[in-house]
């Protein structure tokens, strides 16, 4: 017991540390943050399309819809598991649970905080692209073992796409990688010494570096810091198979692509999965560029009135999101129908303004920083994830793949050798 | 860390790794074959791992996983496996290759007996946190003339099947 809390006073991760039961914690609660978030996600993208295209999205099931996840589970999970006749049945099954692996196991080595992630491998970011790439082998198999054409081409083609842009994502990400150990010349120059200076493929080794360097890589040696993150920004919505991007996926070109018959549970499997998958993408975009866990100017804007005003975001953002669902609940309508979604709005806005007081209290308020600007950058990315696809007309396949292989990767080569050349000068 | 059961995972990872091999040569259906593949390689990979070379066990999973399979599994797709399934498979050289099986064998046997001196005594361990600055280093300082005939060899076959694929050149 005494092993056990002494874990609570080093300042490495679990995994490295060797605490086997924090670890198991670490992840049974990364696993069930990371559904809720799918659930989440969910309502999220029908509300925000819906917002953007001027109507409502789900409002019936709960207040604003807000229950539409739950009423999404279980209709998922009671609909009839049909399996193909010709399909291959070890086949048609191991596929979703791939996919869901893969797209799960990601999540080990996601930097939350300097010390909050399961493990620190000294490869993290080699292992989350190939893990990554893992997934793709998920989706031929369900393509294959539909025994039907619609889900093969569309399982061709997505994997066809995925093995694309995985090679710019990966120009991308040595260019990141090259900026922990490059300190560059004259202007570019200022802030990377020597000292801090030492490469390294670990999340958390990247993020201090950026801390070290006190700049973010997104800002690092102007504009190639930029240039190599608008390539990952859009190869991982093309890795993800999402708008602009989803033709293997769209209704009205392949009728559901390669998850075309799968049904019920198997199918939220795939739904579950891509959207983890977004999430462990944007987590690698945010680590490597947006400085993972660091808040906003942590050197320049350092000590102790800064400080604390920055610790108050969290409760603020909580408070913020109490005031919209009171508004909402003064702004539903006065009939007696509403009177029990206008209880439920009340009481999930007391919720969370009862998380933001408590997030208030300074030693939460101390510990919960690395989290929350971990989590408020993958936030905006989830947010932009969902206005490519109700902004963005969808590509053709041919000229999706010209785009990956004629304009990415080439891309994604330059921006490597001028990083390089830039941070060797 | 020190590491923990050693032995056991590295015969559970033996095992599936000589297991899933012999699936590829004997399943008839060629996806299976491939998918047992992927396990062999996976396995191999956590014998790279075992052997403190990390950044080895994460590219065999990219490459090898992640990129050869997929390609072997696009084509394998491609075709019509049902009749290919239920064709009979026979095999005229088995004698043959029972025999070179059983010499390469022998050949085995006989270095690890008789050849004791060939291999270490002691098992060397690379300090892990710098495998990959040290397979950096070989492949762009000591072996940089081999890495770039390498990459031309690729590039050769890359253009070749480029030719062979396109309908007019």
């Amino acid at each position: 017991m005494s092993d056990f809390l002494n874990y609570l006073s080093s300042n490495v991760t679990p995994g490295q540390a060797g605490a086997y039961l924090w670890v198991t914690i670490y992840i049974l609660i990364i696993f069930a943050v990371a559904s809720v978030a799918v659930m989440a996600m969910t309502w999220l993208e029908r509300k925000i399309l819906a917002h953007m295209q001027v109507r409502l999205g789900p409002m019936r099931v709960g207040p604003h819809g807000l229950l539409q996840p739950i009423a999404d589970a279980v209709k998922l999970l009671i609909k009839e598991d049909i399996i193909p006749e010709g399909a291959d049945k070890l086949v048609f099954w191991m596929a979703p649970v791939v996919v869901v692996i893969t797209a799960f196991t990601t999540y080990i080595v996601i930097p939350f905080g300097p010390t909050h992630a399961v493990t620190d491998m000294n490869i993290g970011i080699l292992f989350m692209l190939g893990v990554a790439s893992l997934g793709t082998l998920g989706i031929i198999m369900a393509g294959w073992a539909s025994n039907s054409h619609y889900p093969l081409l569309g399982s061709l083609r997505s994997s066809a796409q995925m093995v694309s842009y995985e090679v710019a994502m990966g120009m991308a990400v040595v260019s990141a990688v090259l900026m922990t150990s490059l300190t560059g010349a004259g202007a570019y120059g200022i802030g990377a010494t020597a000292a801090n200076s030492l490469g390294t493929l670990s999340m958390i080794g990247i993020v201090e570096a950026q801390m070290n360097q006190h700049v973010w890589f997104i800002f690092k040696f102007f504009p190639l810091g930029f240039a190599a993150f608008g390539i990952f920004a859009i190869a991982m919505v093309a890795e993800t198979n999402r708008a602009p991007f989803d033709l293997p996926e769209a209704e009205s070109e392949l009728t559901a692509g390669f998850h075309t018959e799968y049904s019920g549970f198997r199918w939220s499997l795939f739904f579950m999965a891509e959207y983890a998958a977004m999430i462990a993408v944007a987590s690698i975009a945010v680590t490597l560029w947006l400085g993972g866990w660091l808040r906003p100017f942590p050197h320049w804007l350092s000590g102790d009135p800064w400080g604390t005003a920055f610790s108050f975001f969290p409760a603020l953002t909580f408070f913020v999101l109490a005031g919209m669902s009171f508004r909402a609940t003064i702004r539903m309508p006065e009939h007696p129908y509403f009177k029990i979604q206008k209880t439920g709005l009340g009481i999930f806005g007391l919720v969370l303004g009862a998380i933001g007081l408590v997030l208030l209290v300074p030693p939460v308020r101390d510990r919960i920083q690395d989290i929350y600007w971990f989590t408020i950058k993958v936030a905006a990315f989830m947010y932009l994830y969902i206005w490519y696809r109700g902004t963005f007309p969808r590509y053709r396949f041919d000229q999706l793949m010209k785009l990956g292989w004629k304009f990415m990767i080439p891309a994604g080569i330059g921006v490597l050798i001028l990083t390089a050349l830039v941070g060797v000068l | 860390m020190n590491p923990v059961a050693t032995p056991f995972f590295f015969y559970a990872l033996a095992a599936v790794a000589v297991l899933s091999a012999i699936a590829v040569i004997m399943r008839r259906n060629p996806v299976h074959s491939a998918i047992a593949l992927i396990f062999t390689l996976l396995s191999l990979a956590g014998l790279y791992l075992m052997l403190y070379a990390p950044f080895v066990a994460g590219v065999q999973i990219i490459l090898y996983v992640g990129g050869i399979v997929v390609l072997f599994l696009f084509v394998i797709m491609l075709i019509n496996i049902d009749r290919m399934e239920r064709e009979y498979q026979f095999n005229k050289q088995w004698l043959v290759g029972l025999l070179a099986a059983a010499v390469l064998g022998t050949l085995f046997v006989a270095v690890y007996v008789k050849g004791q001196a060939i291999f270490p005594q002691h098992a060397v361990r690379f300090p892990e946190q710098l495998n990959t600055q040290q397979v950096g280093k070989m492949l762009y300082v000591d072996y940089l003339l081999p890495f770039e005939i390498a990459s031309l060899l690729l590039l050769v076959a890359i253009v070749g099947a480029v030719v062979m694929a396109k309908k007019r050149i």
